[in-house]
């Protein structure tokens, strides 16, 4: 057996093994919030919004859906109370870089400030440019608190042609940023023999 | 040493002739020479000893012997004369002519040197003073008897002998089996069943699997792990080769974070005598078992605590927690079946094997079996490591080890389990060490920390402090851990600085939610735990600073303020001179008056005000005229 069948939100769904909750759902229809989440990367666990509620042997846990691997058997509730307190808290802290569900959320505004202004952190554009484009021209620097993203300095002319990257971010830094790296980038070119300007 | 210890026979001829040696000389001087102990000069005093017993002409008769730590860093260095554990507290190298003479040569004792009780009394022998009397020193004992950097010291204390009787005389399962009935959980923290840790890891179908010691302790006022490494590095080297053969692995490592350059160099020492000795390398004692030992070093990340974080960064890579849901001792390093232990736990395998299941199940509570070290510090009269058997209560630990709190004040807190660990408060001292007592009480056993505090700590600054720790040792890669602790720690920092305001307290709640449900890692998860046990248990003091924007216990700078008692002061002028600000001014033999404005809060008229005078007051909140006062803008 090559599938697995599991229910999520009372629907049952078969999908392969090794697919995660969340694809599972995606193919149930059932909406599950994400923003880290991209499906050509792998996992990265990191924005918690597509976080469900599963029970498995009588016990319930919360997990993030895009980690988590489908299982025969499986009942996943895609919301709850706590979820939807939690989800919408997530939102409230990376305020305003993330705001797509807010919304839905009825989110006017966040009660906290100090989170990166046009960053959410999740970090598409670096694992994108890293596993599928490979030019790791961009990378996390800094830990906990101080965390950001970063370009490699020197490396903004590869990503004058690929680009892939510019859509992939819904705050907008990459393309905010990407033209100061370029030109920082171009007044620090090394100086070549023949060059008429340096 | 170079001779080769091919066989079981071989051992235990090296044994004899180490024992033998050890036994030449009838007198041994001991010196510590853990961390503590060698902040404290002890790496000058025990040269000293060895060019005063050369002066003497007594080396013939006398070994000079630098060994771990002690354990009681509070009174270091500590030298200990054998053969009748005399033991002599915080020697300076003035004091090493004199104890050659009066006790090595003419057989006396150096009385100033003893311990004494709070009776009165000097105590001679180290196993009577009250810090060690209580204790149950099963594994931090060989730390004072072995010079961590000698295989042969650690094999006269019958080193190797439970690895020669693991590869000769039983089968892996047999190992496996003995640690799970044996009760062993593991030391660093969840205090998970460690034979079941092995059982899936040897279950594990992957050929290739490797085991691990967690030496990444990087809890504040945490130091266990780093002296059972430093001084006791072959004991927790024994313990992986065993579980090495147990497990079905051939290649462990250390991962020892960098900052510990004792712990890096006596491990790497022990590693290389070892191999050399054939006791690590292919075909160990002729049993046809290959091992090898690899020292990790780690870059000072806390996360790398964390067992995915850790495998990573032993990778090469960032040390970042893995967001799949699959365990390491299947899917571990390099995807392989892995077994990670915290350095106590390696450092119990040997000691189980020697002992017993029975001797070893005789020791500790009915879930938490076996001794537990702690590092006692904080407001504690004997700061020092301490190894008790679980089952013994806090206040044990506290009054009769510890020697309660200094200058009689009253306990507050004692924190154990680091910043993933909680406040318990003084009423909750009766609870024994017991992971699911500790645990239920809303703290955890953690690493072994164990912080005290008095009456004069500010919880809510203390809160703050760890709050801002995990704030930026969490790796920043999932957003509860990240923001989370970034908002608990703005809301904690406002408190601190009078700030505070209604509600903050329902946000943290909130925000403790979210950590605990939602957070990637361990880190994340038990990051509420300060927070939580301090809101419990200090409910009041964290409503103090808000609502009343006082600190009760005086810490938090802008919750409190200096005044000056008229009636008392007779205008000798110290603390005018001693007021870096010039805030104090005033007229010899009248009232000196303190301007509000200017006072930094540095303290230092209260130090230099004589005590029978005592006129410099330290009082909670802000000064009373100065609120008053209306503030002009211009």
């Amino acid at each position: 057996m090559n599938t697995v069948r599991l229910t999520i939100d009372g629907k049952s769904v078969e999908v392969d093994k090794g697919a995660s909750v969340l694809d599972a759902a995606r193919k149930a229809k059932v909406d599950i919030p994400t923003l880290c989440h991209h499906p050509k990367l792998e996992p990265f666990g990191a924005c918690r919004m597509c976080l469900v509620e599963i029970e498995k042997h009588g016990r319930k846990r919360t997990v993030a859906s895009c980690a988590f691997p489908a299982e025969d058997g499986l009942v996943v509730t895609s919301s709850t109370p706590k979820i939807e307190r939690m989800r919408k808290l997530i939102v409230e802290l990376l305020w305003p870089a993330y705001t797509t569900p807010a919304k839905g959320m009825k989110i006017e505004k966040s009660r906290f400030t100090g989170a990166l202004p046009d960053c959410s952190l999740c970090g598409l554009c670096v694992r994108y440019c890293r596993d599928v484009v490979k030019k790791n021209a961009l990378y996390f620097q800094g830990r906990g608190v101080d965390r950001c993203v970063a370009f490699v300095p020197g490396m903004a002319h590869e990503c004058d042609s690929c680009r892939a990257c510019f859509d992939l971010c819904s705050s907008g830094w990459v393309v905010s940023r990407y033209a100061a790296q370029a030109s920082a980038d171009y007044d620090e070119r090394p100086c070549f023999p023949g060059m008429t300007e340096c | 040493m170079n001779t080769k210890i091919a066989t079981k026979s071989d051992l235990d001829r090296v044994r004899g002739e180490a024992r033998k040696a050890r036994t030449a000389k009838p007198v041994e001087i001991t010196v510590c020479s853990g961390t503590g102990c060698l902040a404290a000069k002890s790496g000058g005093l025990a040269a000293e000893f060895d060019r005063v017993v050369a002066l003497h002409d007594l080396q013939h008769r006398v070994e000079v012997r630098r060994t771990g730590c002690f354990g009681f860093c509070e009174r270091g260095p500590v030298v200990v004369i054998h053969p009748h554990n005399v033991c002599y507290l915080q020697v300076k190298e003035a004091d090493v002519e004199e104890i050659i003479a009066r006790t090595i040569v003419e057989g006396e004792t150096v009385t100033r040197l003893l311990y004494v009780d709070d009776k009165g009394r000097s105590i001679r022998a180290l196993e009577d003073i009250p810090f060690y009397a209580k204790q149950s020193r099963v594994l931090l004992d060989a730390n004072t008897k072995i010079d961590p950097t000698s295989l042969d010291d650690y094999i006269a204390q019958g080193g190797y002998g439970a690895l020669a009787r693991v590869l000769t005389s039983m089968k892996p399962e047999e190992v496996v089996d003995l640690v799970k009935k044996s009760g062993l959980r593991g030391r660093g923290g969840g205090g998970f069943p460690t034979g079941r840790k092995w059982e899936s890891t040897r279950n594990a179908a992957e050929k290739e699997k490797y085991v691990v010691v967690n030496a990444d302790e990087g809890d504040p006022g945490a130091y266990m792990d780093r002296s059972l490494l430093e001084g006791n590095p072959h004991s927790i080297l024994e313990g992986l080769i065993i579980g090495g053969y147990a497990i079905g692995a051939h290649q462990g490592y250390i991962y020892v974070r960098q900052e510990y350059p004792l712990a890096v160099t006596n491990a790497q020492l022990a590693i290389d005598s070892a191999r050399e000795a054939g006791l690590l390398g292919k075909n160990i004692l002729g049993t046809g078992f290959d091992f090898d030992v690899k020292v990790h070093r780690g870059a000072g990340a806390f996360v790398s605590g964390e067992s995915t974080a850790l495998m990573r960064a032993i990778e090469g890579f960032v040390g970042a927690p893995r967001p799949k849901y699959v365990h390491t001792s299947e899917f571990g390093l390099w995807n392989k079946p892995t077994t990670l232990n915290n350095v106590e736990t390696w450092a119990n395998v040997p000691l189980l094997v020697n002992l017993g299941l029975d001797q070893y199940r005789a020791v500790g509570t009915q879930g938490s079996k076996g001794t537990k070290i702690f590092s006692l510090v904080g407001k504690v009269c004997n700061t020092g490591l301490v190894e008790v058997p679980m089952g013994m209560t806090l206040r044990e630990i506290v009054y009769d080890i510890g020697g309660g709190i200094p200058k009689g004040k009253q306990l507050k807190a004692v924190q154990t389990g680091g910043p993933s660990g909680g406040f318990l408060p003084a009423s909750k001292l009766d609870l024994p060490v017991d992971f699911d007592a500790l645990t239920e009480a809303g703290s955890m056993m953690g690493s072994g920390g164990l912080i005290v505090m008095d009456e004069d700590t500010c919880i809510v600054d203390t809160t703050r402090y760890y709050v801002n720790f995990l704030a930026h040792e969490s790796c920043g890669q999932c957003v509860p851990c990240r923001e989370g602790l970034r908002q608990l720690s703005k809301i904690l920092d406002n408190i601190v600085a009078g700030h505070g305001k209604a509600g903050d307290i329902e946000m943290m709640e909130d925000l403790c939610e979210l950590l605990e449900g939602a957070s990637l890692c361990a880190l994340g998860q038990t990051a509420p735990n300060p927070v939580r046990s301090a809101l419990a248990h200090f409910r009041a003091e964290f409503d103090a600073h808000i609502l009343e924007h006082r600190c009760p216990s005086l810490v938090c700078k802008s919750l409190h303020h200096y005044a000056i008692d008229k009636d008392r002061c007779p205008g000798c002028m110290l603390c005018v001179s001693a007021c870096p600000t010039e805030a104090i001014s005033g007229v010899r033999k009248k009232p000196v008056v303190l301007d509000q404005a200017k006072c930094i809060k540095c303290g230092n008229c209260m130090d230099v005000c004589p005590p029978k005078v005592n006129a410099v007051l330290k009082l909670p909140g802000s000064p009373k005229p100065a609120t008053q006062q209306p503030v002009v803008t211009t």
